[in-house]
């Protein structure tokens, strides 16, 4: 997840954004909610708050759907990509604060494109190539550059082989005849519990997922 | 080139550039991944010539640190909160035997209750042990400071920490221009320790002094510290000379962009001054041209060297503004901020108001929105002498 | 300097005159240019052992490093009267810097040393009990799993005695201390407590561990010459009576460094890598009480109003050395 948010920065940096990439930072052990965030933007960053007014939602896993409001916050033409093989009307019936403007959501079944293609059940690449043809902010290029930086051998072949085939399908399968860059894409938070529903801290050893 | 890095990862690497001879440090939370990259490059060689030594406790990592220093080494380590705290006496001996370590602050809050996250107790908690305390307000500072540091330590014989908010910069990847070695190696020569444990010439280091000798110890100690400031200063200039860019100011102010930054006017009378240190001036330089686009005439004051505590500097800064927000990062209990309390000295000849807020303890986020608010209502005159920005009323029974 | 039972008995001891012996064989002691890395004008009392044996230790090792040699300090007695600004009797490298940390700041010079290819200089770290067993424990346990290559060196005489004879937890059982008086029903410390730091040191399986007395010069410095034969972790644990904590006449801190081993109760030993390589038997046994009564501290053991069942537990201590050690080099049935 954290991993996720460094590439979609790293390829937005190679897109020639100026760009910031934020975990937020937290004690919980693997398989807990985690967000990270991004932001992209034309003039130098300097805030450092998290981000509160996602122009963008990446989520890796859709069982947060259930359990809390990754949308909130989010205005109805925001963009989001979810990891399900839900269509995105479907998505939209279950959680009323999903980018409701025709073409901002997308849903791709990630984890089934990354079990063929990547053989691990980390869909976070797979997601950035769904992200790039939902937004068109980053390049397919660019997620591949990302990966290559990150990850080497088979699992950087399948992490790109996964980007591709998650952005054709983002191309093929929604219909999103308006899908284009969005203008002034600032912020991209993914996998995001409300604020309100963090975690509680967790009073034990003090160490922070390394994704 | 400008590279995407995470904070720790362009500290690492700044380090390594600065030819460290002993590395010793112990994991905690959110300092571990600068030394876990350190590590990495003395296994692979990517650092060579240098020891890196796995510890028992931050009290060992600051010990070999005090040991390897003594011997003539140049050395590194960094801790944060209770890893700070656990090195405290070591922390105190290293300054009274005039060994000039550099350490990363990952600043994180001191418990109880336990707490990994961000803010700034750790090391203000630390303000008399004789260390020099840069902080970095971004992750560029963050690694150009590491070099200054050792610069300005060497040539003291004075420890010095380069605090950086743990977490909001340490694990942030943000856009920074990493030096060439070339650069590093003309801005910072070999270290030639003033003195060292030698075969050559034995001697003795850390003898007992007697009442005879203590006061002039701690009085020559304390000018040290007063000169470190011109020592500051004058290796920020050659800095800037060497690598083009600015790091190490006393007091930095900030302009609406970069470049206004060096043509900075003290303070009209009108205008309030806003004085704080660390990741949170990111935010304020945010928050500013909001404010100012109201009508609120506002300037922005960096701290970059809470010790030596830049007093000139500030009063010269703050110039004939008649109100001083601090935004305090730390609290002393019953009193109020930390860093207040400096600034506060150091106005002390001025017809000035000193509005205290702590805000941020323990990882809270600092929002735009809530500095926005706080701001304005010091604008009004409206804060009290100490501001808890965004407590929850509710939470501490005091709700209206 | 092989290690020899020397046929001598001048005194019905082990002490020999050096001029009896082959050259090579005599103490550094007895040499006209020893290197006195602690020299005079110190402020030990009377009779003080950690300073003979310091200067027994550090003088050995000089020789066996040609002079190579940088030493770490705790905080401690031996530290106290050796420096005080502007004055110092040490005549080598000599860095002090907290009462718990001398092994880890040993770690650091040696690590100095080791990324400057400087191998050949060799490293001790020294301190008292207290600084070893109580609170420089950890740093201690720390310097030896990385087995770095320090020597540490304990002082043991068996008690804070730089601040006026407290407790340590080498301390032995009944001894009166100042926090343990010899008041109550169970006077003086308590049984059942305190550690062994050389079997400690064991148990992280370093390359040498040994025990050694102030009482045997020649014993001690075969033992520092071996363990700077050696590179790695290695611990010395050398016995040194006080004359101040242990109440016995500053005359007799070597004869009462003696009566321990010959008792039982200080068994000396060497081990490598976590096991016994060799023992020194003791000659001519004595009783406990004859190592225990000149002493104050345990003088309520004594007299009418004595201990018996405390010096009964005493005995069988000796007798658990005798027999774990073998140290009166009995067959050992197969």
């Amino acid at each position: 997840m954290v991993t996720a948010s460094a590439m979609l920065a790293q390829a937005g940096f190679a897109g020639g954004h100026q760009v910031q990439a934020t975990p937020s930072f937290g004690s919980e052990r693997t398989g807990a909610p985690v967000v990270a965030y991004t932001r992209f933007s034309d003039a130098p960053i300097r805030t450092r708050e998290p981000i509160i007014v996602p122009d963008a939602v990446i989520i890796q896993d859709p069982t947060l759907l259930r359990s809390i409001n990754p949308f909130q916050g989010m205005a109805q033409d925001g963009w989001a990509v979810v990891n399900t093989r839900e269509s995105p009307d479907e998505v939209r019936e279950g959680s009323p604060d999903a980018p409701s403007a025709k073409g901002h959501l997308a849903t791709v079944p990630a984890d089934d494109i990354v079990r063929e293609y990547l053989g691990r059940p980390i869909p976070s690449c797979a997601l950035l190539g769904a992200f790039a043809a939902l937004t068109g902010s980053i390049k397919l290029d660019a997620v591949a550059d990302a990966i290559n930086r990150k990850f080497k051998g088979k699992v950087a072949s399948g992490n790109i082989k996964s980007a591709e085939v998650a952005f054709q399908w983002v191309k093929d399968h929604a219909g999103h005849e308006d899908i284009g860059a969005p203008n002034g894409i600032e912020h991209v938070a993914a996998d995001l519990p409300s604020e309100e529903e963090m975690p509680a801290p967790i009073i034990g050893t003090p160490e922070v997922v390394n994704a | 080139m400008p590279e995407l890095l995470e904070g720790s990862q362009s500290v690492a690497r700044a380090v390594a550039m600065c030819r460290p001879d002993v590395v010793c440090a112990y994991p905690i939370s959110p300092q571990t991944h600068i030394v876990e990259a350190l590590a990495g490059m003395v296994r692979t060689g990517k650092l060579k010539h240098c020891d890196y030594i796995n510890v028992e406790s931050e009290y060992a990592a600051m010990s070999v640190s005090i040991g390897a220093s003594a011997a003539g080494g140049r050395v590194y380590t960094a801790t944060a909160s209770q890893g700070l705290l656990y090195m405290t006496e070591a922390i105190y001996n290293a300054s009274g035997l005039g060994l000039p370590i550099v350490m990363t602050v990952a600043n994180r809050a001191l418990g109880g209750p336990i707490n990994i996250w961000n803010d700034q107790s750790d090391s203000l908690s630390q303000r008399d042990s004789g260390w020099l305390q840069l902080f970095a307000a971004d992750n560029q500072e963050a690694l150009d400071l590491h070099i200054l540091a050792y610069r300005v330590a060497e040539e003291l014989s004075v420890p010095v920490m380069v605090c950086m908010d743990g977490f909001v910069l340490t694990h942030a990847s943000d856009v920074v221009e990493m030096p060439t070695q070339e650069q590093v190696d003309k801005f910072l020569p070999p270290f030639t320790p003033r003195q060292a444990l030698s075969i050559e010439h034995p001697g003795s280091i850390g003898m007992m002094a007697g009442p005879e000798i203590f006061t002039e110890t701690k009085y020559l100690a304390h000018r040290t510290m007063l000169s470190a400031r011109g020592v500051i200063e004058k290796a920020s200039s050659e800095f800037e000379a060497q690598f083009g860019r600015v790091a190490g100011q006393l007091v930095r102010p900030y302009g609406d962009t970069r470049a206004d930054d060096a043509e900075h006017r003290p303070a009209q009378s009108d205008e309030i001054v806003v004085v704080a240190m660390g990741s949170v001036l990111g935010t304020l330089q945010a928050v500013l041209p909001v404010l100012r686009a109201e009508g609120i005439n506002i300037q922005l004051l960096g701290i970059g060297s809470y010790r030596p505590f830049p007093n000139q500097r500030l009063v010269q800064a703050v110039g004939e503004a008649k109100r001083v927000v601090v935004i305090d990062r730390a609290i002393q209990l019953g009193i109020g901020g930390v860093l207040s309390d400096d600034v506060q000295r150091a106005l002390g000849s001025k017809p000035v108001t000193v509005d205290s807020v702590v805000a941020g303890l323990g990882g809270r986020p600092i929002t735009e929105a809530s500095l926005e608010d706080v701001l304005r209502r010091a604008a009004k005159g409206e804060l009290e002498d100490l501001t808890f920005m965004d407590l929850n009323q509710e939470v501490v029974g005091e709700a209206a | 300097m092989v290690k020899v039972n020397i046929p001598f008995m001048q005194t019905g001891t082990l002490v020999v005159g050096n001029r009896l012996l082959d050259k090579e064989d005599r103490t550094v002691q007895a040499w006209r240019d020893r290197p006195s890395s602690l020299t005079h004008g110190h402020r030990a009392c009377q009779g003080c052992a950690e300073a003979l044996a310091a200067r027994w230790v550090l003088d050995t090792a000089m020789d066996a490093t040609g002079g190579k040699l940088m030493v770490a300090n705790a905080t401690g007695c031996l530290e106290v009267f050796s420096t005080l600004y502007p004055e110092s009797a040490w005549k080598i490298p000599w860095i002090h810097s907290l009462f718990a940390n001398s092994a880890s700041v040993a770690t650091g010079i040696a690590a100095v040393n080791h990324a400057r290819g400087r191998d050949d200089i060799r490293v001790i770290a020294q301190g008292g009990d207290g600084g070893t067993a109580d609170i420089g424990l950890a740093c201690l346990s720390g310097m030896f799993e990385r087995n770095d290559d320090v020597l540490y060196v304990c002082y043991d005489n068996q008690g804070y005695m730089n601040t006026g004879a407290q407790r340590s937890s080498a301390t032995p059982p009944a001894t009166r201390t100042a926090t343990t008086p010899a008041v109550g029903r169970d006077p003086g410390a308590p049984f059942g407590q305190g550690k062994s730091v050389p079997k400690i040191a064991m148990a992280h399986e370093i390359p040498y561990v040994a025990t050694a007395s102030v009482a045997d010069i020649r014993d001690l410095e075969r033992k520092v010459r071996t363990a700077m034969s050696h590179h790695g972790a290695r611990y010395l644990h050398v016995l040194v009576t006080c004359p101040l904590g242990w109440g016995t006449k500053s005359c007799d801190s070597i004869k009462m460094a003696r009566l321990a081993v010959r008792c039982g109760l200080f068994p000396l030993f060497e081990a490598e890598y976590g096991e016994v390589t060799d023992v020194t038997p003791i000659r001519d046994r004595v009783p406990v009480e004859e190592y225990l009564k000149p002493q104050r501290r345990f003088a309520h053991l004594f007299g009418p109003h004595g201990d018996e069942v405390a010096l009964e537990r005493i005995r069988q201590m000796a007798e658990r050395n005798i027999r774990q050690y073998n140290l009166l080099g009995e067959e050992v049935a197969a």
